[in-house]
């Protein structure tokens, strides 16, 4: 009925203003917490020395462009899928659990022997790229980046979003957490990785050049955190001094987008995979 | 997918060449504009990026189908806007045909066909037989067209033309920067989109120029979602958080204190294996399990103290001879610490020989000494060779205590 109409119009349009509203307020409420940028805390921390690293092995055998992949928590070996088949890594050892994100803007927790869905979570509002568990083991969140441009944090046992971050300006590809778990990095199509803390709420620092114009699409922290390894779609990896907000070095080697990367377990190297069809160890 | 196309508007000054070559630049003058405008500081990084500006299609060399930047007198052109890869273009094998086909029909040695694209042609001639008719009505069509354009603008035009193909249908072992991300695929298709035909060619049911509009991915927020975002926003709001200066001093901290054991900064010891290519750093688990056999033969009274020396060492965070440890085996032996007995490091124990005998045994059975071994010896029998790479496996692990116990396990299980 037409009536019926006109209210649900003004409904919808008076809670966007609510929400508006409490957005500029909760900026408000963070911008008073907001003393000091994380880099000038870092001035005191001695900066990093010559930063050396190569390719040590080059990984070929795949006849399309390598998507994913990632270590093998117990065994210092590597698994990776190609566009031309599929691939899904369990890890036997730690979980019989996997969470997985969807292009249906949804991320879903699997028990892998029954089959069952445990726990879907709803909230980002368009499809989801990326995803990464908290690292303590008795932790029961997780971090999603989708092409919302948002990056959520939920918990996993009420599927409820308990954090939402937005100041990316386009699709982020990859979320990764911080060792501590007090924060996590993201890298997105708009050509920055960002820090984000859980505990302050807000992005800490951003990692940026000139010239750097093409996406980020994949992240991730040397063990202690003090360095973010990033692939880009200019097939280069850049390196940032986390604390300090300015990239260490750059490295070539890949001769087309850089579509993953991940730290070994006991971080002595880093892996990255390739649409060239490679893999490159780097340490 | 617009960010990536954002160096079209980068690069600005533009010099007429003095000669008969319209409206050209060097990769020099390219690269050095890049290094200024963006605050490069390696050349390598600017003629990197100059290089992928270029192979994405926004400048081109004139002489050469390769797109890449050189850092020198080479002459590159600037594409024009009409043929800017943000326009999405989709060039079916139509348009690819008839461009080939008008190319044969030009007497001009610069517009000679390379020898991949004949290749190109012929292929193509083969697949539409049919209508290779009306393709080259189409070609015929074109040339006409060209024909009435000024001499010089024609050799700017062809030359762009060309470039936009090389982006489209790149030499053989060139990278294809249109290939897209499968994930991100769908959000290109616009369903409204109709495909635009370079040439202008209207087929089937294809009628004006498309509306490049990229479908907006983001869903218009429903009630139940606002109110959902509203509950969450109030969640934030309520929230106690923490100053940033405390925020930071904790990240600072903690990134200062495992900077000594982070193998990427800090050289190990034993070294990084992946630098040194020695295995030693991965042996910590053999010195661990044999730790923690000693650790069962102990006096009672020793075992506390002997827990804790072994879990400092090999465990405890930031231990020196750190072990890989999943970590549903590290929260149970966190938890067996606690109250210390001569079998605490069972579960691990456990866990670290499946390792080694599937991981680093193996691999030494795979090493050039055991093969040496194999050779130098000449016995058949599996058992003795066996055993006499077992001790040569568990020697170069280092101590000979821990060699006799290592050989002791194996050969006993």
């Amino acid at each position: 009925m037409a009536t019926e109409g006109l209210q649900e119009n003004e409904t919808v349009s008076s809670l966007r203003d609510e929400a508006e509203t409490l957005k500029g307020k909760l900026e408000e409420e963070r911008a008073k917490l907001h003393d000091v940028e994380l880099h000038q805390v870092a001035e005191r921390t001695e900066a990093l020395g010559q930063f050396v690293m190569k390719t040590r092995r080059t990984l070929k055998g795949h006849g399309n462009k390598v998507l994913c992949m990632d270590w093998c928590r117990d065994k210092r070996r590597i698994v990776s899928s190609s566009q031309d088949g599929k691939v899904i890594v369990w890890d036997a050892f730690t979980t019989n659990k996997i969470l997985t994100s969807s292009g249906d803007g949804t991320c879903a927790l699997w028990d892998v022997e029954s089959g069952q869905l445990l726990q879907s979570f709803h909230g980002h509002g368009a499809d989801v790229l990326c995803l990464d568990l908290a690292p303590s083991e008795t932790g029961h969140t997780f971090v999603s980046g989708g092409c919302d441009k948002k990056a959520m944090i939920w918990d996993m046992r009420s599927g409820q979003c308990i954090q939402s971050f937005e100041t990316h300006e386009s699709d982020i590809n990859s979320v990764r957490y911080f060792p501590s778990g007090d924060a996590f990095a993201s890298g997105s199509d708009d050509a920055t990785c960002r820090l984000y803390d859980l505990r302050a709420d807000r992005e800490v620092a951003v990692y940026s050049k000139d010239s750097i114009i093409f996406g980020a699409s994949s992240v991730d922290f040397s063990l202690s955190g003090r360095l973010l390894f990033a692939g880009y779609n200019d097939y280069t990896i850049n390196v940032w001094d986390v604390l300090k907000g300015t990239r260490v070095s750059i490295l070539f080697g890949h001769e087309n987008r850089v579509s993953t990367l991940r730290v070994s377990p006991d971080g002595t190297a880093f892996c990255s995979g390739s649409w060239d069809h490679t893999l490159r160890i780097w340490a | 997918m617009q960010d990536d196309k954002a160096g079209g508007v980068m690069i600005r000054t533009v010099k007429s060449f003095l000669s008969k070559i319209p409206s050209v630049i060097t990769g020099a003058d390219i690269v050095q504009w890049l290094m200024k405008s963006l605050n490069i500081e390696d050349q390598g990084e600017a003629i990197h990026l100059g290089s992928l500006i270029a192979a994405q299609g926004y400048l081109f060399p004139i002489s050469d189908h390769v797109l890449t930047l050189k850092d020198d007198g080479t002459f590159y052109r600037f594409q024009a806007p009409y043929f800017w890869p943000s326009n999405c273009w989709e060039p079916e094998n139509t348009d690819y045909a008839i461009y080939l086909c008008k190319r044969t029909m030009q007497n001009k040695a610069r517009l000679e066909l390379a020898d991949y694209e004949a290749e190109n042609l012929a292929r193509l001639q083969r697949a539409f037989a049919r209508k290779w008719e009306f393709i080259f009505m189409q070609a015929e069509a074109q040339v006409k067209i060209d024909r009435k354009k000024d001499k010089t603008e024609r050799k700017i035009l062809d030359s762009q033309e060309r470039a936009f193909w090389d982006v489209h249908r790149p030499v053989p072992g060139c990278v294809n920067t249109t290939e897209m991300d499968i994930r991100k695929c769908r959000r290109m298709k616009n369903p409204n989109k109709v495909k635009k035909s370079v040439y202008g060619v209207s087929e089937d049911s294809q009628t004006h120029s498309p509306v490049h509009s990229l479908a907006s991915t983001t869903k218009q927020p429903a009630k139940d979602d606002l109110k959902k975002q509203i509950t969450l926003l109030n969640i934030q709001l309520d929230r106690h958080c923490l100053k940033m200066s405390k925020v930071a001093e904790s990240l600072v901290s903690y990134a200062e204190q495992y900077l000594e054991y982070d193998p990427l900064l800090t050289p190990q010891d034993p070294p990084n294996p992946w630098i040194s290519d020695d295995s030693t750093f991965w042996d910590m688990e053999a010195r661990f399990w044999v730790a923690a056999e000693d650790l069962k033969k102990r006096p009672l009274v020793e075992v506390p103290g002997k827990v804790q020396e072994t879990w400092q060492e090999f465990l405890a965070p930031g231990a020196p001879s750190a072990i890989n440890l999943d970590s549903h085996s590290y929260e149970i032996t966190n938890q067996n610490v606690k109250d210390p007995g001569r079998y605490t490091f069972e579960d691990a124990q456990e866990h670290i020989y499946k390792l080694m005998k599937s991981d680093s045994y193996a691999r030494f059975l795979r090493s050039n000494a055991y093969q040496e071994l194999l050779q130098a010896k000449k016995k058949p029998e599996n058992e003795q060779g066996r055993r006499t790479s077992l001790e040569k496996f568990t020697r170069s692990v280092g101590k000979s205590l821990t060699a006799k116990r290592l050989t002791g396990l194996m050969q006993s299980s």
